[in-house]
């Protein structure tokens, strides 16, 4: 029959009409098994991550919106958003009449206004966005509602050898379609069952 | 008045009932893949046009492929999904029998709103087929003056009513004379349009060539 044993680090309930209290190790064991905490690389797409700023969905703002964090919007805008080179995310609630400044942009909600991107800008399959897009790269799920216009920006950077711009697309595409301008400055590839997928061009 | 000729045209091109809330193809729907020579002339225009920055208006609805394929060519893609507009009930007014009908100039209000030669080409897909019977000939007149001298539209025109297979589809370019169609349920095929009412309808454009497919499918390329 199995017993556990002390050394397995838990400690033994003798009673079980009585919740097990926590037992502190001791000091000079329990140096060692601290578990090295190791940095996370922050992802893009959680909102909740302690660096981005967060704004719910029963927060209403009128007027000018800046900053130089990331930025997770759930709520009402109206007039301008403006950070610049960091990410902004616009949740399902999100409902923003406003022109829109920022490195990557990702869009669950509704838009009315320009888009202004340096970086990506994703247009998820609930999304609707009413405006124009100028942006490097973008990525357009099936289902999203987009009425304007897309420009697709070059970066400008001649001394570096850069992989090729991405701009990609959901659905629709036939297994491994793939293109490329001739001028070379970008590429497309998807295929039929990655929705959303993209060429990073980092 | 007006709506009484409306009717009047509508009888005499075949009209449909009136359309239902329009609904995205299930996931199940087919896609379906036809080969377009008149898409193929199309792309090549936009190819050969020389301009730096060339312009397309795609009137259908949003698809991820056309805007990657047309942007990764260097063209500025505008997307307005008209006949999805269309169905507003804002843009509509009452008429005396009581029923609702769209008025073009609520509508032009706000959607189309570009300056004249603007735009290089135009995809019309099959959207006239669907449309209110009172906004065909104003949008055409409409995409006459935004498109430039020389500027392409390609427009889709069924041959006859197919049932099934002439529902309402979201045209993907897979390739440069190759489309895929997505079904799109909830709309009905309004009318059909025989030969001597697209070339009235488009009487303002310099040319039209037309290519007759075997899936009862007319495709038409319009150059002002």
């Amino acid at each position: 029959m199995w017993k556990p044993r002390p050394e397995d680090g838990k400690p033994m309930n003798m009673n079980p009409t009585q919740p097990a209290q926590p037992v502190p190790p001791p000091v000079a064991a329990a140096a060692p098994s601290i578990p090295i905490q190791q940095k996370e690389t922050p992802k893009t797409s959680d909102p909740h991550r302690a660096d981005v700023g967060h704004i719910g969905k029963s927060v209403q703002i009128k007027g000018e919106l800046t900053g130089s964090e990331d930025l997770y919007l759930d709520g009402s805008i109206e007039g301008t958003v403006d950070l610049r080179d960091h990410s902004l995310i616009i949740g399902p609630n999100g409902k923003i009449k406003a022109s829109i400044s920022a490195r990557d942009l990702v869009v669950h909600g509704r838009i009315e206004g320009n888009i202004t991107a340096t970086g990506r800008v994703e247009l998820r399959k609930s999304c609707t966005l009413i405006g124009d897009v100028s942006t490097q790269r973008i990525v357009i799920e099936d289902g999203a509602f987009f009425k304007g216009a897309i420009d697709i920006k070059e970066k400008s950077q001649p001394a570096e050898t850069r992989k090729p711009l991405a701009v990609a697309a959901s659905a629709g595409m036939s297994a491994g379609g793939s293109s490329s301008s001739s001028s070379g400055a970008s590429s497309y590839s998807a295929s039929s069952d990655s929705q959303g997928s993209f060429l990073d061009g980092k | 008045m007006s709506s009484s000729n409306n009717n009047l045209m509508r009888w005499f091109r075949g009209a449909g009932s009136s359309q239902s809330k329009p609904q995205e193809g299930s996931k199940s729907a087919p896609r379906t893949r036809r080969t377009c020579i008149g898409l193929g002339e199309f792309m090549r225009s936009l190819i050969s046009s020389g301009e730096s920055k060339t312009c397309v208006l795609d009137l259908g609805p949003t698809s991820p492929t056309n805007i990657a394929l047309l942007t990764e060519m260097g063209v500025r893609v505008f997307n307005e999904d008209i006949l999805r507009e269309s169905q507003d009930e804002s843009y509509c007014v009452k008429q005396e029998d009581g029923t609702l009908e769209l008025d073009p100039a609520k509508f032009f209000a706000e959607n189309l709103n570009y300056s004249a030669d603007q735009f290089d080409a135009v995809l019309f897909w099959d959207v006239a087929d669907y449309l209110p019977e009172s906004l065909v000939k104003p949008l055409v007149e409409r995409l006459q003056a935004m498109l430039k001298p020389r500027g392409h539209l390609l427009a889709f025109f069924h041959t006859k009513d197919a049932g099934m297979e002439s529902l309402y589809s979201r045209h993907h370019i897979v390739q440069k004379d190759i489309l895929e169609l997505e079904p799109i349920q909830g709309f009905k095929l309004q009318r059909i349009f025989n030969n001597r009412h697209i070339e009235n309808l488009f009487k303002d454009f310099a040319s039209r060539k037309f290519f007759l497919g075997r899936d009862n499918i007319r495709e038409v390329l319009m150059v002002r």
